[in-house]
């Protein structure tokens, strides 16, 4: 009782379970969007869950409803636990809530009937993108409000990480949005051609950047350490990722357009400041290893820390792939094939994924004081959910790659070796196995949503003394 | 630095204690990537080829999409067609070869917004217009494997089913004239006229085949430095 006086973690206890009903939901729809490229028939010839607009429902999915649901959770846990203070305000976190929610159900909605902006992870049309707006401002007024009346005289660090992903996803989610409405469900992007495409690209490596890097940083900086039991690495090295992260980044959707129209000095702007890139992220997955120094055995027995640990290992692969990608002489092969697929199922999977669930169950056992229903279930979940991610990534380099040379090849008579559309039939078995891989996650996925929910009406059910003084730990 | 107090303050230590500081200084430091990449290409003059080009009138060819093509382009957003295919032709001899010459700046610049896509499940079309007949674009939207077997793209048949909104495609038309693409009012209260009983289909044909067709490209001329 008195725990529930401090803290508002009702709030965040239903962001959190909807961030599991999310995961299964977005990689339920991943595994059917894969299926449809191995076997096309799976398009049923009906236009509502055809591939071209279920595929920004699937990305809608787990990046807006599974990361945003995790990034609300986390960011009010994490801003209430170490600023020793309830959120500044309870209306505006439910409003948080309950916007988020109807958001998500409009892209439900409204992407299966084709009513898309068509920029990719931005596809929401001009009334759903104003919603997003005034939700999206009434989180982060919340979050600063409440480190305004923070009860410690420093702001701890998960908490400048999460900032700067609401700060940056306002400009952009602002500015890639505006456009000119020509019905209720209709509008026009007010950029055009080059200038629209850069914007879309600063937007679209962004969201990335921000929203999937800079407030998962967040995460990792309060449930690593929270998880280990041990201090932060290097204050040091957090200040320096932190400030290097949030500069670096902007710079980079341009390595999405080189050899475009785009004109080439922006491209290369963005290549060269990707492979500086290397450093910051390279520096925050190791602040985070680190931080483990010396309990590297809680490895052995710690299931959750497990997930945590190895989305940092996962990260440092995805941040080091990344750069490379972005080099001219890798870029010219790499894009526009499944190897760019691969690299960010790599960073989504590997490594948003799996910090999120490490958090997520963390939060699951603090908040409603009580222990998994069954460990051994979390462990199954962190083999498949591993297991899962390497056969996608591993078929992805494969068939990216194969493209890439094919695409390229010439005959000993100067002629091209290969039609486009061998290509594609080269492509069946690594499709058929994404989808494999990507089942085995979804079915983990399941799992975890199976055992949080028994987890949950367990400790409902029968409260036990620990819930009050685990609260206020 | 904070400038009173005999305990002097680094800039990190004071921005750890002001939220609003932190706040600020954050905002000012996301800002600088975007500002420098973005801005230029508003106003340099470098960044569309009929600029730096004005004598080659082969890149004055690039006019606004007809009601009926610009009808196409919206069903073409509508069913994803840009998640697999790409309308970006880069400056390879593969590429050369196998779709044509490279796409320029100043072919896309009605395009609100943008359609260059960024991964090819399927062929870039930038320069598809030509390339096959009308006949071919229509089978093989209701059913890409009956003239591609290898193909995994759905099939359309919808598109045959519905027809085009003319009163809506003036309201498209007027929207685009307020963005800056230069239609006539001729063309704007000629549009309902224009698309009267064609299906999705014929629009979404009807833009497929101009795609890439506005510039006769001359041989030999290379359009960037």
């Amino acid at each position: 009782m008195q725990a529930k006086q401090q803290y508002n973690f009702e709030v965040v206890k239903w962001f959190a379970y909807m961030a599991c009903v999310y995961l299964v939901a977005g990689t339920g729809m991943g595994v059917f969007i894969a299926s449809q490229l191995a076997w096309p028939d799976l398009n049923f010839d009906n236009p509502y869950i055809s591939f071209g607009r279920l595929r920004p429902l699937h990305t809608n999915t787990v990046i807006f409803a599974f990361g945003g649901s995790t990034l609300m959770a986390t960011a009010f846990y994490v801003v209430q636990r170490t600023s020793g203070v309830r959120l500044w305000s309870d209306k505006l976190a439910w409003f948080t809530f309950w916007g988020w929610n109807l958001i998500i159900l409009g892209a439900i909605i409204t992407l299966p009937l084709g009513l898309t902006q068509s920029k990719e992870y931005a596809e929401l049309e001009w009334p759903l993108d104003i919603l997003i707006a005034v939700v999206w401002i009434a989180y982060m007024f919340n979050f600063i409000m409440t480190l305004s009346i923070r009860k410690v005289s420093h702001i701890y660090v998960a908490n400048w990480f999460f900032l700067a992903m609401m700060i940056m996803i306002t400009y952009l989610h602002v500015v890639n949005s505006l456009s000119i409405p020509v019905s209720m469900w209709k509008s026009y992007s007010i950029f055009s051609g080059v200038q629209d495409a850069m914007i879309q690209w600063w937007w679209g490596h962004n969201a990335v950047g921000f929203f999937l890097t800079a407030g998962f940083l967040g995460i990792m900086y309060y449930f690593v350490p929270k998880q280990a039991n041990r201090p932060v690495y290097s204050y040091r090295l957090s200040v320096i990722h932190f400030w290097a992260l949030v500069f670096g980044y902007v710079w980079l959707g341009a390595h999405h357009l080189q050899y475009t129209a785009l004109p080439d000095w922006t491209g290369s702007l963005g290549a060269a400041i990707s492979l500086a890139m290397i450093i910051p992220s390279w520096g925050g997955a190791l602040n985070g290893m680190f931080t483990l120094s010396g309990a590297w055995d809680k490895l052995r027995t710690d299931y959750i820390l497990r997930f945590l640990i190895v989305s940092l290992a996962f990260y440092a692969m995805s941040t080091f792939e990344g750069p490379v990608m972005a080099s001219k002489t890798v870029n010219a092969l790499s894009h526009y094939t499944d190897w760019t697929i691969g690299h960010v199922h790599s960073g989504a999977l590997g490594w948003v994924a799996m910090v999120s669930v490490g958090a997520l169950y963390h939060m699951v056992e603090r908040m409603w004081g009580t222990t998994m229903y069954s460990v051994k279930l979390v462990n199954l979940h962190f083999w498949m959910a591993t297991i899962g991610t390497a056969i996608y990534i591993t078929a992805m380099w494969v068939s990216g790659i194969m493209q890439g040379l094919m695409w390229r090849a010439y005959d000993e008579y100067g002629n091209l070796a290969y039609t486009f559309v061998e290509s594609v039939a080269q492509m069946h078995p690594y499709y058929a196995m994404r989808a494999i891989g990507g089942l085995i996650f979804f079915l983990g996925a399941v799992i975890m949503l199976f055992n949080v929910t028994v987890t949950i009406r367990r400790a409902i059910a029968k409260p036990s003394a620990e819930m009050a003084t685990a609260a206020n730990i | 630095m904070a400038k009173k107090s005999n305990k002097r303050i680094s800039f990190q230590e004071w921005v750890e204690q002001n939220v609003w500081g932190l706040v600020l200084a954050t905002a000012l430091v996301v800002s600088v990537g975007g500002i420098v990449e973005i801005v230029p290409l508003f106003y340099l003059d470098n960044t569309f080829e009929d600029d730096v080009f004005p004598e080659y009138e082969e890149l004055q060819g690039v006019r606004p999409y007809t009601a009926l093509e610009l009808a196409g382009r919206d069903i073409y957003q509508r069913e994803g067609c840009y998640l697999c295919h790409s309308q970006m032709v880069r400056p390879f001899r593969d590429e050369k070869d196998r779709y044509g010459h490279y796409s320029l700046a100043v072919e896309s610049k009605y395009d609100h917004p943008f359609q260059w896509g960024s991964k090819r499940t399927g062929p870039d079309l930038a320069r598809v217009g030509g390339k096959y007949s009308d006949a071919w674009h229509i089978q093989h939207l209701r059913d890409p494997r009956s003239v591609v077997p290898e193909s995994v793209m759905p099939r359309y048949p919808w598109l045959d089913k519905s027809t085009i909104d003319g009163e809506g495609m003036v309201k498209r038309l007027k929207a685009m004239k307020v963005l800056g693409v230069p239609y006539s009012d001729e063309e704007i209260l000629g549009a309902a006229e224009f698309v009267e009983g064609k299906t999705e289909m014929d629009a979404l044909v009807a833009y497929l085949q101009v795609l890439g067709t506005m510039i006769q490209f001359e041989p030999g001329r290379d359009y960037r430095e």
